[in-house]
């Protein structure tokens, strides 16, 4: 028993501190991107998580998967209290430790766990035939190809391990209840295993028993302790993730693109409006400023932490005129692509190589940084201008996001780099921005504009 | 009818010292487009018919900005966005209605940053409330008594602003039969023309969006599809001419239903 202690509070705490590690690594890599104040007006923000988080409203938008889904986050919720419990027992060396300390409630909450996990088990079911048989047409799209599909399924089997777990673990139990009273101490009953647990185990000796019992003890905390470290490197890090990404969503109208103060200043001072027109130009030989976004470090740290909350569901895409109609442009490949690109980023600056340093700087720089950083490559090595340039702004991706993801705002800071900062673009857009500038209309036209008031009457 | 159809201008009215309760902003659309200013047409005649203290910048009103802005061209938008600013605040306007999304977004959502701030109204939501406080009344038995109408929500009144309801009560009180696409409301489809993508051909694709849209509004079965938005309408119009229906289907803004329910000629 003592050995058992000590080697389960060995992996436990090892396994927990690696996956602390590269969790502490997704931060620092959402934190390259620009710095941007998301806190104002607390209380919208804690109604957010409370309804879209934790309520899961906006999943509800499309039924039968929102449902299917529910049963497994209720019952990844509930099973927490049973695995504070495994925690307890496993390092303490204890036996159901709550079991006699909060009376009727023990059989209630692990029925409760049982029947969410039933549910769940049902859900994740449904889920793999969904994926694997019936191949929604969301779930196949061409950025899903390998790893994406593998690791989905990875996940699923997941639960179902942990729900194996359960059921080996309570069956057993119930029945070591009956036949060792002395060391497995009556709990009271339990919705599934009471009836499920003889059922399949009733036959075993205690000797069995004892094996299958502790074998679906150390399949569950096992896989709890497994999915930690798998989370980081997987979609499933949504679990986590939509929390802090739907407080920090924003609350302004969708309709408002994030404003340009440095331009909106060089305008003004330009036109000699406001007090921008008594500001001192800036000196002439200064650097080009870039405007826009080209790679992660000019993105937010919101699109950043939007790419790693994603979960790849795709809902997003599904609602895509652009993709609908056969464009190359895909919300979640948007959001796919910027975690990728972070990922890379992070792993140069993790080996520490001085390749991965600005050359003019190569020599007295000591570290990697995110202003040093260079590594001949950016976003645009990921995502393509016929993406951007297919995007028609008509927020359906924004609304279809369950967990508050906004794949628009990195297209259009991409697109604003590559006319502001590139000078490139669509050739079309040229005469209707000569347009604008020259004329104030859209298009250029001989007629006045209120030549429409004189054919009026 | 022999009605004087009166569009008074900013300056005129500045010179003789009088404010108007709302300005009208037409948009480039609405403006020069040969459709769409059929659209400027009947909102002007509705305000006209209403009463209403109204004027627009004639020459001084330029484009909003929306897709330069949209198209990455930041300072091209703020060039334009700012001179408006200007041209608006000299002439204190304090409440603007335009029956574009475009400019309607752009000024009611990205002005204040620039120092523009306004009562932004969509002139779906003004109709309605000329219809709610008794200025409109929509006549009875009109022409559209028992015609299937449909309604497209564009994505910056619907999705990106949050108005569903306001166009969906005029019609309803067209005494028609009210037929919703597939795709409406939070969920509706756009036509195609956001995003500046109206000034530049499609990127690579199977189909064109507005010819996804149309489809759906033929298997609505409606005969009248009811719009808010000039591109919109072009993209429509467009859609269901290549569908070859253009003579079973009409595209039309809510304003100019009004028109022809009221007989406003």
């Amino acid at each position: 028993m003592l050995l058992q202690q000590i080697f389960f509070a060995l992996v436990t705490i090892y396994l927990s501190y690696r996956a602390f590690n590269l969790f502490s690594r997704i931060r620092r890599n959402i934190l390259l991107g620009e710095d941007e104040d998301l806190t104002d007006n607390a209380p919208q923000r804690w109604k957010n998580v409370f309804l879209i988080a934790f309520g899961q409203k906006k999943m509800f938008k499309r039924i039968v998967p929102a449902v299917l889904h529910f049963f497994i986050y209720a019952a990844f919720l509930a099973t927490q209290i049973e695995l504070l419990e495994i925690l307890i027992d496993g390092f303490f060396g204890v036996h159901r430790f709550f079991a006699d300390k909060i009376g009727f409630l023990y059989p209630v909450i692990i029925s409760t766990i049982e029947i969410l996990s039933f549910l769940a088990m049902i859900a994740t079911v449904v889920f793999l035939i969904r994926r694997n048989v019936l191949k929604i047409d969301r779930l196949h799209k061409p950025e899903m190809k390998n790893w994406p599909t593998i690791d989905a399924n990875l996940i699923l089997f997941g639960e179902l391990a942990l729900i194996t777990g359960i059921v080996c673990m309570n069956g057993a139990d119930v029945c070591l209840q009956e036949v060792d009273p002395q060391n497995y101490h009556h709990t009271g009953f339990f919705a599934i295993s009471s009836w499920m647990g003889p059922l399949l185990f009733g036959w075993m000796d205690a000797g069995f028993l004892q094996i299958v019992e502790r074998f679906g003890w150390w399949l569950h905390i096992g896989t709890v302790l497994a999915f930690l470290n798998y989370l980081p490197i997987s979609k499933h890090l949504h679990i986590m993730l939509a929390f802090p990404n739907t407080y920090y969503a924003k609350l302004n109208s969708r309709g408002e693109m994030t404003n340009m103060p440095s331009i909106m200043n060089e305008v003004k001072s330009m036109m000699g409006i406001g007090d921008a027109a008594d500001a001192e130009a800036p000196p002439a030989d200064e650097e080009l400023p870039a405007f826009g976004s080209n790679d992660i470090f000019t993105l937010s740290w919101k699109n950043i932490m939007d790419a790693y909350t994603c979960t790849e569901c795709g809902r997003c895409t599904s609602v895509c005129p652009a993709n609908m109609t056969g464009k190359k442009l895909s919300p979640r490949k948007i959001m796919m692509d910027i975690r990728d690109r972070a990922e890379e980023v992070g792993a140069n600056m993790d080996c520490g190589e001085s390749q991965y340093i600005k050359e003019e700087v190569r020599a007295t720089a000591k570290k990697i940084t995110k202003e040093n950083y260079d590594d001949g490559k950016s976003l645009f090595d990921y995502i393509s201008k016929e993406e951007l340039h297919a995007c028609t702004t008509c927020n359906a991706c924004v609304e279809a996001c369950p967990v508050m993801i906004n794949p628009l705002e990195p297209i259009l800071k991409m697109r604003r780099y590559e006319i502001l900062t590139d000078s490139a673009g669509p050739k079309d857009w040229v005469p209707m921005f000569t347009s604008i500038e020259n004329n104030g209309a859209v298009w250029q036209l001989p007629d006045a504009r209120d030549k429409w008031t004189e054919e009026l009457n | 009818m022999s009605t004087e159809w009166k569009v008074p201008k900013m300056a005129d009215l500045a010179a003789a010292g009088k404010e108007p309760e709302i300005l009208f902003w037409v948009g480039c659309a609405g403006s020069f487009d040969a459709r769409a200013q059929k659209v400027t047409v009947a909102f002007t005649k509705i305000l006209n018919e209403c009463n209403i203290d109204f004027a627009i910048l004639g020459q001084e009103e330029s484009c909003t900005g929306d897709p330069a802005r949209r198209a990455g061209n930041e300072f091209v938008f703020q060039m334009t966005a700012l001179q408006n600013i200007e041209t608006l605040n000299m002439y204190k306007v304090k409440k603007i209605v335009t029956a574009c999304p475009h400019c309607f977004n752009t000024l009611k959502n990205e002005y204040p940053a620039l120092g523009g701030n306004y009562e932004v109204v969509h002139h779906t939501q003004f109709l309605q409330n000329l219809i709610d406080t008794g200025k409109l009344t929509i006549k009875g038995g009109g022409v559209f008594q028992g015609k299937k109408i449909t309604y497209h929500d564009s994505c910056y009144i619907g999705r990106v602003n949050g108005v569903y309801e306001a166009p969906r009560k005029i019609l309803e009180q067209l005494d028609n039969q009210l037929v919703e696409l597939k795709r409406c409301k939070t969920n509706g489809l756009c036509c195609g023309a956001g995003g500046a993508q109206m000034f530049k051909e499609d990127e690579p694709g199977d189909k064109r969006i507005n010819m996804e849209r149309t489809e759906e509004i033929l298997d609505s079965g409606a005969t009248i599809v009811a719009a808010n938005c000039p591109f919109c309408i072009t993209m429509l119009q467009d859609g269901v001419t290549a569908s070859e229906k253009q003579d079973d289907v009409m595209v039309y803004d809510l304003a100019e239903l009004i028109v022809n329910n009221n007989g406003i000629h």
